[in-house]
């Protein structure tokens, strides 16, 4: 029979199409709910107050400086670590058994609930090195939770760059090290921050370790010091969630806005650089 | 005159199995050294030995005695990075760094630890006049070295690594990935380095090998087969199996 799988050939394109669209399409319709809801009530004053007991006075100072500080020390906590890290496993590292256990395990390591690193660090920053729910503690615990995507990203950007390059360098006198410095970064250097940006785009929507930490709801003040107690934007929005009344709801809406802002932009500027890296460089 | 490189009793092996086997020869300085021979028979890893390239494959272990410079490649403790610095080596692919024609040729003289700005820019300038390079390219130093055409980029290369003055020049198969007249402009430009440089060359093509050496070895399943002047293999090859390699009888 020659129609024999035309139905098929039918049926699978739209289907296919209707998958595709069914994320952005649940997506929109959460956007325009959270807009609707929230858009009104984002002003100079919501971003510059701190929070209050009442629904209209409050605002999200704390919650986004908050957010910022744990932003930064994250970064430069994990990125020096993990950079470093998937720099010796891709250049320096024999192929051995532990050498194989350590890879896989960092790889099962981003699959980890976020809770769980919110325990590991409660106890181990917050309790053993006294930290208690400090910005320090928090930034140490997120970390931990993006260091793994880290890794893999500087890993993965590492292979990219062809063995042919590495052994132009090798073949004139130069070491591993001046091998690395010279070529290998700065060839790779658009996948990592890629990577980097993503995995702290990541870092600021989470809400559960912190909250594990002991990160407060209400601060109301700004943190002056890693050592200052704080709050972040999730946990703001999770606060006021909670609240019986509506006005609390419509702050949330807006503090949701303004997060999915950052996280929005973050990734703007990961796929930015993704592309810029991809079109200047052709080996 | 004294060999460049002397080699006697070389074993090469790949995870204990043997790529090479009891090489025994030497190298004359400046002339043009040929490794012919079928797929597979060792010829590439016998050039990679010359400058430990063979480090970085695992699993690779060589034994017998290498001696370039008065000292020998199979001691662990020798200076690898100083090694590779008298020895240079162009790749079968060219290979520039995604980086200005400049950087491509100053980046050895950097490694070695040359700064004066002065002295690298004239050297860039020789080494690029030396690799017939300079009337392309010497209006465009800042340009990127991947925007030249393949044949251009090998000479690139070539100049990368005549830039650090080495002593001797290992070559993979460096045409194997040009076009006839590319091919053609870098044979001219090897036979005119060799009056500088031991150029030690692997090819798959014979009749380069012939246009352009002085001396060929033919290699087959790890074992020397033969060694001599260019001319004694072509015209005139002792063995059985030299023959038939060069008529294409087979490989």
């Amino acid at each position: 029979m020659i129609k024999g799988n035309n139905f098929k050939e039918k049926i699978f394109p739209p289907f296919a199409l209707f998958c595709t669209f069914l994320g952005v399409i649940l997506l929109l319709i959460f956007l325009v709910n959270i807009l609707i809801d929230g858009l009104s009530r984002i002003d100079a004053d919501f971003i510059t107050s701190l929070p209050s007991r009442k629904a209209e006075k409050a605002g999200i100072l704390t919650a986004w400086t908050g957010s910022l500080w744990i932003m930064i020390m994250t970064a430069l906590i994990s990125i020096p670590i993990g950079v470093c890290a998937g720099i010796y496993m891709e250049e320096y590292s024999k192929k051995s058994k532990l050498n194989t256990l350590i890879e896989i395990n960092i790889a099962n390591l981003a699959g980890v609930p976020s809770i769980i690193y919110g325990l590991l660090g409660l106890e181990v920053f917050g309790r053993l090195l006294g930290l208690g729910n400090t910005i320090l503690a928090g930034s140490f615990t997120l970390s931990l939770l993006i260091l793994p995507i880290i890794i893999v990203a500087t890993r993965e950007s590492i292979k990219a760059v062809p063995k042919s390059i590495k052994d132009a360098s090798y073949a004139l006198g130069a070491t591993k090290w001046e091998t690395i410095t010279n070529h290998v970064l700065p060839y790779s250097v658009g996948g990592i921050l890629t990577g980097v940006i993503l995995s702290i785009s990541r870092a600021i929507g989470e809400t559960a370790p912190l909250i594990a930490i002991g990160a407060l709801a209400y601060v109301p003040f700004i943190a002056q010091s890693p050592f200052d107690e704080f709050t972040v934007l999730p946990i703001q929005i999770f606060n006021w969630t909670t609240r019986p009344q509506h006005a609390f709801l419509v702050n949330a809406a807006a503090a949701i806005i303004v997060l999915l802002l950052i996280t929005f932009i973050l990734n703007g500027i990961a796929v930015y650089l993704r592309n810029k890296w991809k079109m200047n460089l052709r080996y | 005159m004294k060999p460049v490189i002397e080699v006697s009793n070389l074993f090469v092996y790949y995870n204990n199995k043997p790529a090479l086997k009891d090489i025994t020869m030497s190298i004359r300085p400046n002339a043009i050294t040929a490794l012919i021979g079928p797929s597979g028979c060792g010829k590439s890893t016998f050039l990679r030995v010359f400058n430990r390239m063979n480090d970085f494959i695992s699993g690779c272990r060589m034994e017998g005695k290498v001696i370039v410079d008065g000292s020998n490649l199979s001691n662990n403790d020798i200076d690898v990075e100083t090694l590779r610095k008298n020895v240079g080596m162009v790749f079968q692919k060219p290979n520039p760094f995604p980086k200005s024609i400049f950087d491509n040729v100053a980046y050895g003289l950097k490694v070695q630890g040359f700064t004066d700005k002065k002295f690298i820019e004239e050297r860039v300038e020789t080494s690029l006049r030396q690799a017939y390079l300079w009337n392309e390219v010497g209006d465009n130093l800042n340009g990127s070295a991947l925007s030249l055409s393949g044949g251009q980029q090998q000479r690139l290369c070539i100049a990368r690594t005549i830039a650090v003055q080495p002593k001797i020049i290992l070559m993979d198969e460096p045409t194997s990935a040009l076009d006839p007249i590319a091919t053609a402009k870098i044979e001219e430009l090897i036979i005119s380095l060799k009056e500088q440089y031991s150029i030690v060359i692997v090819t798959h093509n014979m009749q380069q090998a012939s246009r352009i050496s002085d001396y060929t070895s033919f290699f087959y399943m790890g074992d020397l087969i033969e060694f001599n002047t260019t001319e004694n293999i072509f015209k005139n090859p002792q063995e059985k199996s030299t023959e038939n390699y060069i008529t294409g009888r087979f490989g």
